[in-house]
């Protein structure tokens, strides 16, 4: 008997395979022009690095996306969260757990403030967090009086510039493989209980092979060079979470339905508000940890760190198959657009592509990905 | 040699002949009142004459003078002098009733707008008129009714000969009415022709030169209107066998499951207009309740006030099992067991973009899937059941809602609704542009969710459907209740009557 939920995985995946292989281009054609450089441990794990701060943010931006909202404050919420944290460290030297919480709770608030400002008062959540964006630039101007402020504290700076060892990452890669036969079985377990077919465990097992040798590889390479850095660490872990909420939770599928069709959502009994409200939370409190691995890999707070940072996540998001009509959109998609936007930072900065280039070429990559995209849906 | 003529037009839409065969023929200086129930064909029958259904999508003639017309759009049937004055408003709120009066044909050289001509051309056509309106005002500042007045100036002032007005008077006051009906007045002296589309008896004989009545897509009669009763308009438009397609059958009633005393809705355009006017009834365990009702009678507004989701002010008490129930929001109607499959499936009902699936279980996510963690097997389990008694027929519960037929669509919304375990169930127009094999399987559910002891409340504006399920029937006209029958009291002609307030 087939499947009957077969079909759960074919259009998404199909895309997903069709970004992989852009990304495997990209990097084939970059270590082919850099003189096989782009393709070592060093560099990846460099390109990792910075596309962590970018990634972080992306997942929570995608999540709002999906409810067909927006949020162009992030970086201006950056610098205010990372002016918080080096502030509390090196101006009032209090200890690095409540320089962390202080960030933290600076991002979440802020998120919270202004869902509420949407979603309750109703105001377009463009204009919202367009006032965010000036509003809170000129918040960590003023805090930090213009200046930028240095963190002397090597522990702190861990954050963004640590790597963890060698046998952590392996002991991390166990778990996630585990994990991951874990629950292929359980799901082969579970269609047979509900009569929904045979199930067949073997094929989910091979299924688990892909992931189970990324995650393999990827620790290899990382490990060959310094051990996984901890801003990395981190990345993974906020996008298993976020890939988690939108896949297997209420919250999640709730989110879908209401930026897919607000007026059903509602008249299906889903609290439209409470839920784009916490959406708007979750990405504060992530991009208050983004502020932290960027401050901590700096080494200071400055008064325009973060700049942009929101146009960088909302077009992973969009590269990735967000729809910013709302309804349409993957964290795994999201990730990857922060990838192939961050390979292509890394790779032309290598090339010694002259900035100006760089931003020209991202800009026409960025519309043009959205164009093909488009024309995939039309034709069906 | 009449103005216009059409002649035995057909026009289909996928599963559904909603013109079999009209003929009309409009006279100039004539005033034709084109009558019949909703869905009868009426407005499908202009948007042919308009173009806004282009020549060759449709069967049959359009004569102008004689001559054959193929219109391809609305600028064709505009050329020819054919203005239409449809019930929605068209004015862009935020520019003059002058703008809006020449919008597309502003008096222009260059490109550049000559303002004193296009506000001294729109104070003369006002005036002419006998309008009190400053053309500088902007139209979203005037009320419905004037705005209504506005838009028949825009078409007076591009010299149609044929002026088609669906439904004029249905947001005008009486001293507004009078107005238009002076306006028309003048329009007949001039030879221009008109068809006049009505639910208001009264007016229809007032003013028409002949009746037209159409039902089910076709043609019934067109009469002289000297000498013609309402009795006979009304009789002809609802004239048909309610045929085999209903079962009757007949429910055991239980205790009362639902009450609701005086619920009143208030416009969110006009705070002080009520459109649902001090509703109350009860619907017990196992029972049908038909609400009938004409367009704009009230109907979706008051099952949206009871079920905590409509947008303006509400009153009204609302009593679940004897209980009274304070409903706020939808969730409080959804977890003391009320159901709710709404009009318009697109707009309320679907997320056209996802699963089936995804669309069945929303509703009840939490107690079929796990209050946070969702669990695929489970929603695929639970939804098993009502894909197979609704006969969903699609490729697998993985299909996307906006992929199926209108039919299968409808059963996915009701199988949504299904799935929350509802005691009480609302169907506000659950056959609405489905075919007659999904409409049959739609009754049959019906039936047999009033037998399991559902109680259910059904508003259709397809009068038979109303009269073939229900065991009871109250009527709305202008949001208030004006009759109440039982299965063995309720015939069409009564319906209508209390339907049309006569």
């Amino acid at each position: 008997m087939k499947n009957k939920l077969s079909g759960l995985v074919d259009g998404s995946s199909l895309r997903a395979f069709a970004m992989i292989a852009v990304l495997a281009v990209i990097w084939g054609y970059f270590h082919w022009a850099t003189g096989q450089i782009f393709l070592t441990p060093r560099n990846l794990s460099n390109l990792m690095t910075q596309m962590s701060v970018t990634g972080i943010i992306a997942v929570g931006m995608l999540m709002l996306i999906v409810s067909a909202n927006i949020d162009l404050s992030v970086g201006s919420v950056l610098g205010l969260a990372g002016g918080i944290a080096a502030y509390t460290l090196t101006n009032l030297g209090y200890p690095i757990p409540v320089a962390i919480g202080l960030a933290l709770l600076a991002g979440i608030a802020i998120g919270v403030f202004q869902g509420v400002l949407t979603a309750k008062a109703g105001i377009p959540a463009f204009i919202v967090t367009l006032g965010g964006l000036l509003a809170w630039r000129g918040a960590v101007k003023w805090q930090l009086g213009g200046n930028t402020v240095p963190i002397a504290d090597e522990t702190f700076k861990m954050i963004g510039q640590g790597n963890i060892p060698a046998w952590v990452g392996w002991v991390l890669a166990g778990i996630a493989v585990a994990f991951i036969i874990a629950r292929a079985e359980s799901s082969q377990r579970a269609l047979k209980e509900y009569g929904l077919g045979e199930g067949n465990i073997a094929a989910a097992l091979a299924k688990s092979l892909i992931p189970i040798g990324a995650i393999l590889i990827f620790i290899w390479v990382m490990n060959s060079y310094q051990g996984v850095p901890v801003p990395v660490l981190i990345f993974v872990g906020v996008a298993l979470i976020g890939s988690f909420l939108m896949s297997s939770t209420t919250f999640g599928r709730y989110l879908y339905a209401i930026g897919g069709n607000a007026e059903a959502a509602r008249l299906s009994g889903i609290n439209n508000s409470r839920n784009v409200i916490a959406v708007y939370g979750i990405l504060g409190a992530l991009t208050g940890i983004a502020a932290l691995i960027y401050t901590a890999r700096v080494g200071s707070a400055a008064p325009d760190a973060g700049t942009l940072k929101e146009l960088d996540a909302i077009a992973a998001c969009v590269i990735g198959g967000a729809s910013l009509m709302g309804g349409r959109g993957t964290v795994f998609g999201a990730c990857l657009g922060a990838l192939i936007m961050a390979s292509l930072d890394n790779g032309m900065s290598l090339l010694n592509v002259r900035d100006f280039m760089q931003d020209i070429i991202k800009g026409s990559i960025l519309v043009a990905a959205v164009g093909l995209d488009m024309m995939g849906r039309k034709q069906g | 040699m009449p103005l216009l003529e059409m002649r035995e037009i057909v026009k289909e839409f996928p599963g559904v002949r909603a013109l079999d065969g009209v003929s009309l023929t409009l006279d100039a200086g004539e005033f034709h009142a084109l009558v019949g129930e909703n869905g009868a064909g009426k407005s499908t029958l202009m948007k042919v004459l308009s173009g806004v259904y282009p020549a060759g999508s449709y069967e049959g003639e359009i004569l102008i003078e004689g001559r054959p017309a193929s219109f391809r759009g609305i600028r064709d049937s505009e050329a020819a002098g054919i203005a239409i004055i449809f019930q929605e408003l068209s004015l862009v709120k935020e520019l003059s009733v002058g703008e809006n009066i020449f919008l597309g044909r502003e008096p222009a050289s260059l490109g550049i707008i000559n303002w004193s001509e296009l506000y001294h051309k729109a104070t003369k056509l006002l005036t002419d008129l006998g309008l009190d309106i400053d053309p500088r005002v902007a139209a979203g500042n005037l009320g419905i009714g004037q705005q209504q007045l506005v838009e028949i100036a825009k078409a007076l002032s591009q010299n149609a000969r044929i002026v088609v007005l669906d439904e004029p008077t249905a947001a005008l006051t009486e001293s507004e009415v009078e107005t238009l009906f002076g306006i028309l007045d003048g329009l007949k002296k001039r030879g221009v022709g008109m068809i006049y589309i009505s639910h208001k008896l009264d007016e229809v004989l007032r003013l028409s030169d002949r009746v037209t009545v159409l039902r089910d897509g076709r043609t019934v009669a067109t009469h002289a209107a000297a000498g013609l009763t309402k009795n006979t308009i009304i009789a002809e438009m609802v004239g048909r066998e309610v045929g085999d397609i209903f079962p009757v059958s007949k429910h055991e009633l239980g205790e009362t499951a639902l009450e609701v005393r005086g619920i009143t809705a208030f416009s969110t355009d006009r705070p002080d207009k009520k459109l649902v006017d001090g509703v109350s009834f009860k619907v017990r365990r196992g029972e049908v309740l038909g609400i009938a009702g004409l367009m704009g009678s009230g109907r979706s507004e008051l099952l949206m006030s009871i079920f905590g989701a409509y947008a303006g002010k509400t009153t009204g008490s609302v009593l679940i099992a004897g209980r009274k129930a304070n409903i706020r929001e939808p969730m409080d109607a959804i977890s003391r067991g009320i159901g709710f499959v709404t009009e318009d499936r697109k707009r309320y009902g679907l997320l056209l973009e996802q699963t089936i699936l995804d669309n069945m279980t929303l509703a009840a996510l939490q107690r079929i899937s796990g209050r946070f963690i969702t669990h695929r097997e489970r929603e695929a389990a639970a939804a098993t059941l009502p894909i197979a008694t609704l006969r969903i027929k699609a490729t697998s519960p993985m299909a996307i809602a906006g992929t199926l037929s209108g039919g299968n669509q409808q059963k996915v919304v009701l199988g949504k609704w299904l799935l929350t375990e509802p005691k009480v169930l609302f169907l506000d127009e659950p056959t609405r542009g489905i075919d007659v094999g999904a409409k049959q399987e739609i009754y049959a559910e019906i039936n047999t969710l009033a037998k399991a002891g559902l109680a259910i409340v059904l508003v259709s504006s397809e009068l038979p459907e109303v009269l073939g399920l229900a065991d009871r029937v109250i009527v709305l006209h202008e949001g208030a209740v004006r009759g109440e029958f039982t299965r063995e009291e309720a015939t069409p002609e009564k319906v209508m009557a209390a339907a049309t307030g006569v």
